[in-house]
């Protein structure tokens, strides 16, 4: 390999993270160049091994359950002071003021800021066990009928397994008061939740960010609203807009 | 002493991302029972040092804590680990053919072995970007690797596991003749 971009520039393109002009600078670089046509094919086998071979190794629920352990001893209602007080009730009275405070605090929040909030926070909620899907299927014609009359209307549903990334099912969710349907995606061992609902005037939200570890890509086609939210690089969302967009 | 409310917010936060934690230090110390302990210590650091914690990016913020402990867990028991440069040690006229590196990324114990065998430095960029899905400015953070190196840093490492692996399968061919 001696083109100089094949060690650089190929990478930030492989990863999706060269801004639009520089992509394109160098697909045409690459179209005369069989050093980095050779490294991309490299690279991207590489990549494809390293994603196909299993190789993430999560926290087992034994560790899980020490680590709970450790934040119960370190915080202040274990102390004598607080043994009474059964921690249910504490933990339930603190869930309810903490969302008490947080309605109020949204609404300080501009619009966008409260959108894009709403979509982290439902993206965080349907991790929590038993949340993520409510028809869980890998099969298209299974998930796109049971939205059938619970919404006025019907989101595209279609899965991209073969691409990497499976759908898991479709849940209903509600943003902004009003009810959205939600597609999950799996990617690597990580989840995407795709968020669908007409809107005649685009929201106020940018198009894409991050926020607490997750990132967004928001667009829209026609009258439709679409929004990716995971903990995946946002180089793998784009991937996925792109196979949804065709 | 923390407050209850700072737990809750933690949960919320912070603690998403144990499986991040996990996986990062299984890969760092090469050692499933060791990388439970670093990273069940390191979530307890995070939680003492929560405090301190702005608001941003969570994931990158916790990995960055679980990567000091391993560092400090490796200083002290294997330093040699810490010691290999792997950017010298390309051999940049050493020709990689794609076929091969094909075949052999599909090969998952091959591709274990290779990705365990990268000087520490290398295999951190990997997992951060392949494993965990980190964009170039989460590997920074984490890291502390400047945002403009990201790409040449992953770049050398990308190119040494294609190394080993090419070199593996030489060896391969070479005993069956």
């Amino acid at each position: 390999m001696n083109c100089e971009l094949s060690g650089n520039t190929l990478h930030g393109y492989l990863d999706g993270e060269l801004d639009a002009v520089r992509a394109a600078e160098f697909e045409q670089h690459m179209a005369g160049c069989g050093d980095c046509q050779r490294s991309l094919s490299i690279m991207s086998s590489l990549r494809e091994g390293l994603h196909q071979a299993d190789l993430y190794q999560g926290a087992p629920s034994r560790l899980r359950s020490r680590i709970a352990d450790d934040l119960g001893s370190q915080t202040r209602s274990s102390t004598a002071k607080w043994k009474w007080l059964l921690i249910p009730a504490v933990s339930l009275a603190l869930v309810l003021i903490t969302l008490r405070v947080g309605n109020v605090l949204t609404h300080y929040r501009t619009d966008s800021n409260r959108l894009q909030a709403e979509l982290i926070d439902a993206h965080v909620r349907s991790l929590q066990p038993g949340h993520l899907t409510d028809v869980q299927s890998t099969d298209q014609h299974t998930v796109k009928p049971w939205f059938d009359g619970k919404l006025d209307f019907i989101p595209p549903v279609e899965d991209f397994s073969r691409q990497g990334f499976p759908l898991v099912g479709g849940r209903l969710d509600v943003l902004e008061g009003r009810n959205v349907a939600v597609l999950v995606y799996g990617r690597r061992k990580h989840w995407i939740n795709l968020f669908v609902w007409p809107e005649v005037t685009p929201p106020a939200i940018s198009s894409e960010g991050s926020r607490q570890g997750y990132n967004w890509l928001n667009w829209h086609e026609g009258e439709t609203q679409f929004c990716l939210v995971s903990d995946v690089s946002s180089g793998d969302l784009h991937e996925l807009q792109q196979l949804i967009r065709h | 002493m923390l407050l209850a409310s700072d737990k809750i917010r933690f949960e919320q936060l912070v603690l998403p991302h144990v499986d991040a934690a996990v996986n990062l230090a299984r890969w760092l110390l090469r050692n499933p029972d060791d990388a439970e302990d670093v990273a069940q210590e390191a979530v307890l650091r995070a939680f003492r040092f929560f405090g301190g914690f702005r608001g941003g990016d969570a994931r990158a913020w916790l990995l960055q804590i679980v990567r000091n402990s391993c560092y400090t867990w490796l200083e002290k028991r294997m330093p040699s680990e810490l010691i290999t440069e792997f950017n010298e040690e390309l051999h940049p006229g050493m020709s990689i053919n794609p076929e091969t590196i094909a075949l052999q990324a599909s090969d998952r114990t091959k591709l274990l072995n290779a990705l365990e065998s990268l000087p520490v430095r290398a295999r951190e960029v990997i997992v951060l970007r392949e494993l965990e899905g980190c964009s170039y400015k989460e590997i920074s953070e984490v890291t502390g690797i400047p945002m403009g190196t990201v790409m040449s840093t992953l770049s050398r490492a990308r190119e040494k596991l294609a190394q080993i692996l090419s070199g593996s399968a030489r060896k391969e061919a070479s005993n069956e003749l």
